[in-house]
This record gives C-alpha cells, structure tokens and sequence, in this order.
C-alpha cells in the first residue's frame, strides 16, 4: 500500500509541477491543487498506514494496539483548509489581474515599474475609477 | 502562564478585529498607532524577562509539551519581536501621515496588524506545523496588502509573489511532513532530541527540502527574482513593512532550523549556505548597482544583505551567529527606514526613477544628511549600527579562516557604498533635470518616522554594548540547545 501510495505521490507531484512551471495563470492554479494533493497524500503515506482501530480510548480502558495515527489527519484537515483558502484567493486575484491586465500569460505580463514607470499607483487608480 | 508571552500576538488580533469592527477611519488610524506601539511595549516587557529569567515557554491549554501548542521565547525570538514592535511602529507613523484615502477605504489597518499578527506568531511559535501555519497567516495578508487598490504594478507584481509563495508552501509542508514520517515529532525541541536517529542521508535531504523552502521566503540565492519584481510595487506604507519583515521571517526559520535540527552534516549543510551566502551577496549588489529605480535597487540590496545573515549562519561560531542576528536586527531597521525615504523622496519628486530625479542637496540639504545616516548605516560605515554588524561578521570569518567569504563581505560593503553614492549623486547632487513643483500636499508628517529610524541605527551605532551583549545571548542559546529543550520539555536530555 505504501509502495502504491509512493508512486502515487510521485506522479501527482510530477504533474503538479510540471502545471506550476506553465505560463498560463490557470494552469498554475491547478498544478498547484494538485501539488497539494500530493503534500497531503505524502503527510497521510509518512504517518501509519494500515491499522483499523481508531484512536478512540475509553475512559479507564486501554489503547488498543495498533491504532491508527491521528495527528496526520489533523495536519492534512488544517492544510487542506489553508490550501482552499490560497485557491481561493488564487482565483478572484487572477480574475482581477485578466480584468486590469487583459492577460493570463505570466510571459506576456510587464516587469513591474521597469517598462513605464507609473506615476503612482494611487493616482493610476483614482485616474481608473473615474 | 506567561501573559507576555502571548501578548504579542493578541495585540495585533485585537487591534485587526477592533479595526474591522470600528470601520470608520480615523478610530482606525488611531487604532492603528496605539496597537503598533502596545505591540512595541509589550515587545520590550517580553525581552526584559527572557533576559532576566531565561527562555520563557507556554503550552497552550496546559497540553504537557510535546502534544500541545508551545510558544518559546529566547532571545533570538524575543530581539526579532522587539524589532517588528519598531518597524511597525515607523510604518504606522508612516501610515497615519501618507493619508492614502483609498487603501485606509479598503482595509489597511486590519490587513497590516493581521500581518504583524502572524509574523510575531512565526517568531514565537515552537512548532514545526504551527509555524506553517503562522506563514500562511502572514502570507494571506501580505498578498491582499501587495494587490490593495489594485493598479496594473501591484496585479503584476501580486501575481509573482502570489506564485512563489504557493510553491515555497507546499515544499516546506512536503518537508514537515517527510520529518513527522521521520521522527514522529513536530514539536521543534522535541524533534531536536530525535533527529540523532534518523540516517544521516535521510536528514540531509530533508535539510536541502527546508533550506528550499525558507530560502524562498527569505530571498536568497538562487531564488531571489521574485522580491525586486514585486516589492516596488505596493505604496511605500506597505513594501517598507514587507521590506522590513518578511524576509527575516525566512532568515529566522533558517536560523531556527540549522542550528536547532540540522547541525549533524555541518561540513556540508552549513558549507552549502555560506555558498549560498556570498553569490546572494554579490548578485545582489551587482543587480542593484545596474537599477535606475529607487524601489527596484533597494530591493536588490535587500537580498544582498540577506547574505551577510546567512554568513554568519554558515560559519556557525558564536560570534558569527552573534553577527547573524545583529545584522537581521540592525537591517530590519535600516531598511525599513530606506524604504520609506524613498516614499517622501517620491511625495517630494513625483517619481523614483532616478534619472528624473535631483536637486534635492540644494532645496532640503537636511533631507540629504538625513538619506546619508541608513545609507551609510546600509553599507557598514562606522559609528552606525551596520559597522558592528559587518564588523563582527568579518571578524567571525577571520578567526574560522574562512577568507574568502570575508572577501566578498568586504567587497559586498563596498560596493554598497558606491551604489548608495550613486543615489546620493543622482538624487541630492546632480541638478534636477526638470523645474521642481512645489511638494503636493503636506510631507512634514512623511519625516518624522524615518527621522526615528536613522536616529535608532545612529544610537545603536554609538552604544552597540546592549544590542550586540543581547545578541550573544542569543547566539549562545543556539549553539547549546540543550537550554532551549529543556524550557520547552521541562527536563533536560
């Protein structure tokens, strides 16, 4: 199981990277879940894999050899949050930065401040929004 | 439980959540000067007591120390804390003068203390996954501050540093969860006791996988690119905050990990990062020297002075983690205040492009003193406080024989004097290439935190006693563990 959940990982983060290493903004996006997947699958595989008791103790009893590993579980749950959060915010930044940029190509985007130097930004955007 | 422990991170909460409650404008601008300057307090009370009574823990909820939440102050944590106290309250004063209707309009004040929130919680935390956690929480309201207002600069830069960020993430979660699988610990002095079983090749893997990942946080060779594309891109009030902060969030997680968990390799590891060191360096400066925009180049020589940070991490004596840490604090201030010079520079101006600029010695010859007081500082001029911290590297390379890195930290601290004499000749010496309108609207108010920084760096430059005895103190609880494990574990081992 951990031999299949290793190669699993592997070719996740492969695919991950390879989307993260595109021009494309999209693509990114998704690479990037799927790189997280992978981190997630890769805490779930580095805990223990294999046991069917939870790690439920009763009050007074003893722990029931060998329990499953809950702290990876609890680590994936907060990651996985933290990484809805970031795709989140991921995809309203992009969709502004079509509408202002009128692009989704990182290649395609100016060297900030280099090309045309902005007057000031506050102005440039008071100056947008009239 | 040590109040003082934790009153660091509830100040700036408090302040995010009341800022957010109380959306009306001035109880906001208020607001945000008396939290940065509580959090500055509260700072200096929590030093004092580490100082008087040694490393100070606190295990949330009374969770005995390995399974629960711990925050650990030593003196390290406790400096670093004391300087974002400092900086944030430049930049609140910065903030309060700049009047930056829209962005105030927008969330400011919440977003920056929400920043402050997770970057003292990254200072203090002594958990591995808690301190991903604590970037995650600076690096949500940094992307928001970076894109704030939303002009064509700001989505550019936003979206490199937005991208960078992802990808340092998920490598220093792949590295947390690959030492979990390793050790079957997170709590950092708990994992310091266990790594000692783990393959020696195995462990320095991992070490590669963390200096991967800090090391895109904090800048550093060969993953610098991102920094000077997006920090000029934000107002002043906010790159000066980012400038100030952030990278040394990354140098701290460094310091943290290699003299905490990964000192079994050190030929190569720590050999490695003083490698990294000096290309960060000399890349740095050299693409500074070759920038016709003020952001842009101070930009460049805030990676290159990441370098001098990691040298001293990399020779690993006490005296050369006393430099590290000296310089970390002595740069947050001086860079800080560069930054926001540059922001009264372009009130002043109009423009930071530096061709366009000039003739500033002849109408404000005070602002040209005051430009030379962190430009000198920057470069390592005596009596400023970046003299000691050069000072201290160079003679901890010296007495470990490591004369090349010396070399380029000489040469590095020359070439920043050229490339700040190049600003001072195109800015305050050269005549200005257009007539000069009178400065729009009042920048009297733009003065007064730069004024403190450079005083800040001129008096730690002239009493370094203090500062430099705080940093040795700090450098002697990295290089003896033992100490900080046994305030976080309460036994020693």
């Amino acid at each position: 199981m951990e031999i299949l959940l290793a190669f699993l990982v592997g070719g996740l983060s492969a695919v991950g990277v390879y989307l993260m290493l595109r021009p494309h903004l999209i693509q990114f996006l998704i690479g990037f879940l799927v790189l997280g997947n992978a981190a997630n699958l890769l805490i779930f595989t580095s805990g223990r894999l294999g046991s069917q008791f939870p790690p439920l103790v009763q009050p007074g009893g003893t722990v029931l050899t060998p329990i499953a590993n809950p702290l990876p579980q609890a680590l994936i749950l907060t990651a996985i949050v933290i990484g809805f959060a970031l795709a989140a915010f991921g995809i309203v930044l992009f969709f502004r930065a079509q509408q202002v940029l009128h692009t989704l190509n990182a290649e395609a985007m100016p060297e900030s401040l280099e090309a045309a130097p902005a007057p000031s930004p506050v102005d440039e955007v008071r100056e947008e929004r009239r | 439980m040590s109040w003082l422990l934790v009153l660091p991170l509830l100040i700036p909460l408090t302040t995010g959540i009341l800022c957010l409650v109380l959306a009306s404008r001035p109880a906001q601008r208020v607001l945000g000067l008396v939290g940065a300057l509580s959090l500055l307090g509260s700072a200096l009370a929590l030093l004092i007591q580490v100082n008087a009574r040694g490393i100070q823990a606190v295990q949330v909820g009374n969770w005995p120390a390995p399974f629960g939440i711990t925050f650990v102050a030593d003196h390290l944590s406790a400096l670093m804390v004391l300087i974002t106290g400092v900086v944030a309250v430049a930049v609140a004063l910065y903030a309060l003068a700049t009047g930056d209707e829209l962005r105030e309009h927008l969330g400011y004040y919440p977003l920056s203390q929400l920043l402050l929130f997770g970057v003292n919680g990254a200072f203090l935390t002594g958990d591995l996954f808690n301190l991903y956690v604590w970037f995650e929480v600076l690096l949500l309201a940094s992307f928001v501050l970076m894109i704030l207002g939303g002009s064509k600069a700001q989505l550019t830069g936003g979206v490199k540093y937005f991208a960078v960020s992802l990808f340092s993430s998920i490598l220093f979660l792949v590295a947390v969860g690959l030492l979990y699988g390793a050790t079957g610990a997170l709590n950092m002095a708990d994992l310091a006791t266990r790594v000692g079983s783990v393959a020696p090749g195995l462990l320095t893997a991992l070490a590669m996988l963390f200096l991967g990942a800090f090391g895109l946080k904090a800048a550093v060779f060969p993953f610098f690119f991102w920094l000077p594309a997006s920090y000029p891109a934000p107002p002043v009030m906010i790159s000066a905050l980012f400038a100030g902060l952030l990278t040394k969030v990354g140098v701290y997680a460094l310091i943290r990990v290699f003299t905490l968990l990964f000192t079994q390799d050190v030929g190569f590891t720590h050999g490695l990062i003083l490698w990294i060191a000096g290309l960060t360096l000399l890349l740095g400066v050299l693409m500074a020297l070759a920038q016709g925009e003020l952001r842009r180049l101070l930009s460049f020589q805030l990676v290159s002075h990441i370098g001098y940070m990691l040298m001293g991490l990399g020779i690993l004596s006490p005296l050369a983690l006393t430099g590290s840490v000296f310089y970390a604090l002595n740069h947050m201030i001086v860079i800080a205040a560069l930054f926001l010079l540059a922001g009264l520079l372009h009130r002043l101006q109009g423009t930071t492009v530096l061709v366009r600029m000039g003739g500033l010695y002849r109408s404000h010859p005070w602002l040209a003193v005051l430009f030379l007081l962190p430009a000198f500082s920057l470069a390592g001029l005596p009596p400023f406080s970046g003299f000691w911290a050069k000072f201290t590297l160079v003679a901890a390379g010296l007495q470990a024989g490591q004369y090349a890195i010396v070399t380029v930290a000489l040469l590095v601290g020359l070439l920043t004097l050229l490339s700040m004499g190049l600003v001072f000749a195109e800015v305050f010496w050269k005549d200005a290439p257009q007539a000069l309108g009178q400065a729009p609207g009042g920048w009297g108010g733009l003065v007064v935190p730069v004024v403190l920084l450079a005083v800040l760096t001129l008096g730690i430059g002239l009493w370094a006693e203090p500062l430099l005895g705080l940093s040795q103190a700090a450098a002697r609880e990295l290089l003896e563990p033992g100490r900080y494990i046994e305030a976080v574990l309460g036994v020693s081992r």
